[in-house]
């Protein structure tokens, strides 16, 4: 089975030093790209398709390229390594068991966008991530894989690293840019976008662990080898996190043409007890059903479906929950972290978790239902990032999906699952 | 030359110059999009999401306040989309707002209810969900915040930060418990703040008002044991009538003196008498620093709120400010010592109001050194909004009163007292009498046209008959810090500095009616232009008033009497 | 940790990023896991170090769930309770804690050993449900469990 991410991991005794990452080809890639011009090293990433890992599902290459191609600098390069989507552990993997592949990669990005000057923001629930990059940082920089002078070119480059100090909307890249300058983290009114004016309003490429990940396997292969992988839509392969109510939760590399049920079925263990519904993206996305087991899970076909594959973190629920509970938990997670900043999504989080903590109660209204879908549109169409255009999507798709369940809550008073409080009777 | 960009808003189009927003463009179709977080003066903000507006191509809606014009943009301002999006926020806004309009401040000037009438409104469907019950902050002798009314529009943050350079208050909290707040919730009255009152009139609703005194003054007035005396500020007389429609800036001297006379004031007074007591005062204690290298460049010290920012931000440069007394307190203690006598009243039976166009001159009052009289020198400074408040309550039809003057003696000024109420105006009142004091000789051009206009910081060189004075003027606090700056680092150039802590001078203070802009201000500070050429008198030393004061009270300016109650001290405070 | 202690080490961390802006966080982790808590004192240090409004520097700090104005525990118990974790039964996991250690979510016991803090995904999902306790990681948790990790580390102390 084709592994580019998990290829070292999966490897007995693999340790995350420089030694054990040379013995697999590791800084060949690095080798490679500082002997080829920027321009050159960018075309085989965007003749990859690869397109960003970490939910927004944007082409690397042309990331790249218009950073390179931004007038003003210095340039800086960044990795969004505040991995918090609910159900997503993957990148956690490379950051504690393969760092050096995300130090060269950065490296090389780097050198393609004439920056030399890294950043990865770790979250702060991940000290163990920051230990281990932090020695592989200090390893890179003492065998000259990065520092003055990398593998002696006239390219130097440096990685610092910034700890997270509990936001999931940190990981929105405008938000994460504003922490990394010691700020609150709230999102920036886009355009411009940070390829143009990122890190202090300078040029910036900010991609996802997974997504920097793949590019030194890409400069040794080649960009073709890369786009026959998996679907042709969004090729490559994907580390899956399948968590919830399976029996083999955790992570799998897997093409981007493997289906939502073999990944559930095949990989997962299967799902502990009767299927419900499935989250294909995380709580930012729609829920799915049993019937919608067999898309492909790359980023267009999961939208087709109509949800969304965001981080590729699979949240499996059986028939033992309740959907109106699992709804208020999502909303609970959103009115938490929103920033603040703006009204829609400040106000809006804050009031879905309020109306579903009253129908869950027993004292909700058949209106809520509607008002919750107008609120999703008025909040997707008008809050000023991710965070707010996406909280909405599992309420009203639980909704949509489970209205009779809802209706239940409403007209009966009643849970039917018993695991709603129903004070008010 | 700018490049120009073509594009189409509401079916018209039009061509702006780059890097102007959608926002701005439609205002030269004569759309004003709603809005909130967007204040003409502040940098933008984006996140009310009211200003949002459809553009052709784009999958969400787009706030235009903060998207730029592009070429071949087709913008919709106005669609069942857009309509429909602004109304749920407000909605949104409103299920957090406390249901107080009948007796808010802010009830016929807030910016959240008249959104909601203007866009239709009807229901309010989050009705059930929980209002927080913030405590009000009213540490404050001049400024009460009512976090329960915030909307987290953060225009009182922004003016508070760029335009101030204080920055009393930030969010603090995320999501929905955001509030704003002082340095772990100390209060206003013990952090930074100086009390400019420039968050009041940024704010959009009642979430900040100033600690209103209005029944006290009531019941002063009620008291027969009490003689009541009320000063008025000369940017209250270009800005009171905007309180009862009468257009921007409007010049009601004489409606005011007369209203003031209809409430029942024992003797209705005006601050310009004080003002033209400091310019002599001020103008001597100059030409005494010059005379004999005292500590230079000397600044103004008549603005409470700019002699807060010194105390906090700039304490070592606390000998360069002069220590004459604001008009206000001067007149306060000249009220209680020098009048009293001559009316027969005591002192502990006199009331002083003053009306100001200030919020910090109510902190001012209450400065422990205020009381150089032996009592309170000013016992209640009313805003011009509640001075207005007072008028509608007694019922008096302002716009059709018939003009009276003030009463003589503390109601004589000049011309030169007038200007105090717009930036430039201390120091071209100031430099008309330390010409004819330095020279000896008679001031031909009274009109400084260089130390005039709305720009932050203006500098001038002044030949006082050979005597060459470098001056400068500032508006708003984040300029006079560029000039502290350089004081501190004892590289500044010039020998005297007006500094007021309020855009445009007092007529722009935190008192002063709603709205008040760049335009209203302008318009104010024409008609203080025009009071000034039309008095008879135009420099302080001419005023006979003050003649006879000095004659039968003081003696001469900086006299040890003088000093005594004209003169005052600051304290040195820090902002860690 | 001494207060003019902690200042020193912050002023080195505040030097090393040549008192910019972004030696804000970095600062206030450090001053966070000396004291357990951010303190007026230290929120002023650094405004003053970095010329910030002080309330600036209190905006930020009050944003993170990371950092606190009043003491955790030595012990801060992080319970995941986002939806993978909740769909296998992270309430009852709460509960059990705080059944055994007497407090509420987001108290600290008396003794300051334990403070229970419910947070947003940990990124332990195939460990479901999960927690940290400092930088510990414990994860596939039952009550029962749970109630042996809290006796192992009150035991911990005492032996010390």
């Amino acid at each position: 089975m084709m592994k580019i991410l998990l290829k070292n991991i999966n490897k007995d005794g693999y340790k995350p030093d420089v030694q054990s990452y040379l013995k697999e080809h590791g800084y060949q890639a690095l080798k490679k790209a500082l002997e080829t011009s920027p321009e050159k090293v960018i075309d085989e990433v965007k003749k990859s398709n690869l397109v960003g890992r970490g939910g927004a599902a944007f082409p690397t290459g042309l990331k790249w390229e218009l950073a390179r191609k931004a007038s003003d600098s210095p340039k800086y390069v960044v990795c969004n390594a505040d991995e918090g989507e609910p159900g997503t552990f993957k990148d956690r993997l490379i950051l504690e068991k393969d760092p050096h592949l995300l130090i060269e990669a950065m490296t090389i990005c780097g050198y393609t966008i004439g920056a030399e000057t890294g950043f990865i923001y770790i979250r702060g629930e991940y000290p163990k991530a920051y230990k281990f990059l932090s020695e592989a940082v200090k390893d890179a920089e003492r065998n000259n894989y990065l520092g003055k002078n990398v593998l002696r070119s006239t390219f130097s480059f440096k990685i610092n690293l910034y700890r997270g100090a509990g936001a999931y909307v940190c990981g929105e890249e405008t938000a994460l840019l504003d922490s990394l300058e010691g700020k609150k983290g709230q999102s920036r009114v886009k355009p411009p976008f940070p390829t143009f004016a990122g890190y202090k309003d300078k040029p910036t490429v900010l991609n996802n662990v997974e997504t920097f990940s793949n590019v030194p396997s890409i400069i040794l292969n080649g960009g073709e080898w890369f786009s026959k992988i998996g679907s042709p839509l969004s090729p490559g392969t994907k580390m899956y996190c399948i968590s919830g109510d399976v029996n083999k939760p955790g992570v799998y590399e897997l093409p981007t043409n493997v289906t939502l049920r073999e990944l559930i079925e095949k990989y997962g263990g299967g799902v502990h007890g009767k299927l419900k519904a499935v989250l294909p993206g995380g709580t930012s996305s729609n829920f799915l059903l049993a019937k919608d087991l067999d898309i492909e899970m790359d980023y267009p076909s999961v939208q087709k479906a109509g949800s969304m594959l965001g981080s590729g973190a699979v949240i499996v629920v059986n028939d033992k929950h309740c959907m109106v509970d699992v709804a208020k938990r999502c909303a609970e997670f959103f009115d938490y972290e929103s920033c603040g900043k703006c009204s829609p999504c400040r106000e809006g989080t804050k009031r879905t978790r309020e109306i579903l903590g009253n129908i869950t109660r027993g004292d909700g209204e058949l209106s809520d239902l509607e008002l919750l879908k107008e609120l999703q549109e008025v909040m997707y169409d008008t809050s000023r990032c991710g965070l707010g255009q996406a909280a909405l999507n599992p309420i009203r798709s639980a909704i949509e999906k489970f209205t009779d369940e809802f209706k239940e809550h409403i007209t009966q008073k009643k849970c039917p699952l018993g695991i709603c409080p129903m004070e008010v009777t | 030359m700018a490049e120009m960009v073509n594009l189409t808003i509401d079916n018209q189009k039009l061509q702006v110059p780059e890097g102007t927003t959608i926002f701005e463009s439609a205002k030269k179709l004569n759309i004003n999009i709603p809005h909130l977080c967007y204040h003409e003066n502040l940098s933008i903000y984006g996140a009310c999401r009211i200003c949002t507006v459809e553009i052709e191509k784009h999958p969400r809606l787009e706030p235009s306040c903060a998207t730029l014009a592009e070429e071949g943009m087709n913008v919709k301002t106005n669609t069942l989309r857009v309509r429909r999006a602004r109304k749920m926020i407000v909605e949104l806004l409103l299920a957090n707002h406390p249901e107080d309009c009948f007796t808010c401040d802010r009830s016929q000037t807030c910016e959240l209810r008249k959104l909601a009438y203007d866009l239709g409104v009807k229901e309010l469907r989050f009705e059930k969900g929980r209002k927080y019950h913030y405590v009000e902050d009213t540490s404050s002798p001049s400024i009460i915040r009512d976090p329960n009314k915030c909307i987290q529009c953060s225009r009182c943050i922004r003016v508070c930060s760029e335009i101030q350079a204080v920055g009393a208050i930030d969010f603090v909290n995320r999501g929905g418990k955001t509030q704003v707040l002082t340095f772990f919730n100390k209060g206003l009255d013990n952090v930074e703040c100086t009390t400019c009152g420039q968050c009041i009139l940024a704010c959009p609703t009642g979430a900040l008002r100033e600690r209103t005194i209005i029944d006290d003054v009531w019941n002063a007035i009620a008291d027969d044991k009490k003689f009541v005396v009320v000063q008025t500020a000369p940017a209250v007389r270009a800005a009171i009538g905007e309180e009862f429609g009468m257009p921007p800036g409007a010049l009601v001297t004489g409606k005011m003196a007369a209203a003031l006379r209809r409430l029942g004031f024992d003797k209705v007074f005006d601050t310009q008498f004080g003002a033209d007591l400091t310019v002599v005062e001020e103008a001597h204690e100059l030409i005494e620093r010059i005379k004999n290298k005292g500590t230079l460049p000397m600044i103004t010290s008549c603005s409470p709120g700019w002699i807060k920012y010194v105390e906090h931000f700039f304490p070592e440069c606390l000998e360069n400010v002069s220590t004459c007394k604001s008009p206000q307190q001067m007149f306060g203690t000249i009220a209680k010592t020098y009048y009293a006598q001559k009316a027969g009243v005591k002192p502990e039976n006199m009331y002083v109001v003053s009306i100001m166009p200030c919020t910090a001159k109510k902190y001012e009052a209450e400065r422990p050194e205020m009381r150089a009289s032996g009592f309170q020198d000013v016992d209640a400074v009313l805003t011009t909004r509640e001075a207005a408040r007072m008028i509608k309550e007694a019922g008096i039809d302002f716009q059709n009163l018939r003009d009276e003057d003030f009463d003589e003696p503390l109601g004589i000024s000049t011309g030169a007292a007038v200007i105090f109420g717009v930036t430039g105006g201390v120091m071209e009142a100031a430099l008309r009498t330390a010409y004819e004091v330095v020279t000896g000789k008679t001031l031909a051009k009274l009109d400084f046209e260089q130390v005039r206009g709305m720009d932050g910081i203006k500098e001038a060189e002044i030949d006082l008959d050979g005597t060459k004075l470098k001056v400068a003027v500032t508006n708003g606090l984040a300029n006079a810090k560029v000039l502290l700056e350089q004081v501190k680092d004892g590289k500044s150039p010039y020998q005297f500095i007006e500094i007021m802590a309020c855009p445009g001078g007092c007529l722009g203070g935190g008192g002063q009616p709603m709205p008040t802009n760049d335009e209203i201000r302008k318009a104010r500070a024409a008609s203080i232009y025009l009071e000034d050429k039309g008095k008879s008198i135009r420099k302080s030393h001419e005023n006979p008033a003050i003649i006879s004061l000095y004659k039968e009270f003081l003696g001469k300016p900086l006299s040890e009497k003088a000093h005594h109650l004209l003169h005052t001290k600051y304290t040195k405070r820090s902002r860690y | 940790m001494p207060l003019q202690k902690c200042k020193e080490e912050l002023e080195k961390t505040l030097k090393e990023h040549n008192f910019e802006k972004e030696a804000l966080i970095p600062c206030l982790h450090a001053a966070q896991e000396k004291y357990g808590c951010l303190t007026e004192e230290v929120i002023s240090f650094l405004a003053e170090g970095l010329k910030l409004p002080r309330v600036e520097v209190y905006s930020t700090a009050s944003f993170y769930s990371m950092f606190t104005f009043e003491q955790t525990g030595e012990y801060v118990i992080r319970i995941c309770e986002s939806l993978p974790c909740y769909l296998n039964g992270s309430k009852q996991i709460l509960d059990a804690l705080s059944k055994e250690l007497n407090i509420k979510t987001g108290q600290t016991t008396q003794d300051k050993k334990f403070t229970i803090e419910s947070v947003s995904c940990l990124g332990l999902c195939d460990k479901a449900p999960a927690m940290m306790i400092n930088d510990e990681i414990y994860g596939n948790l039952t009550p029962e469990r749970v109630k042996e990790i809290i006796l192992e580390l009150k035991k911990r102390d005492v032996e010390i």
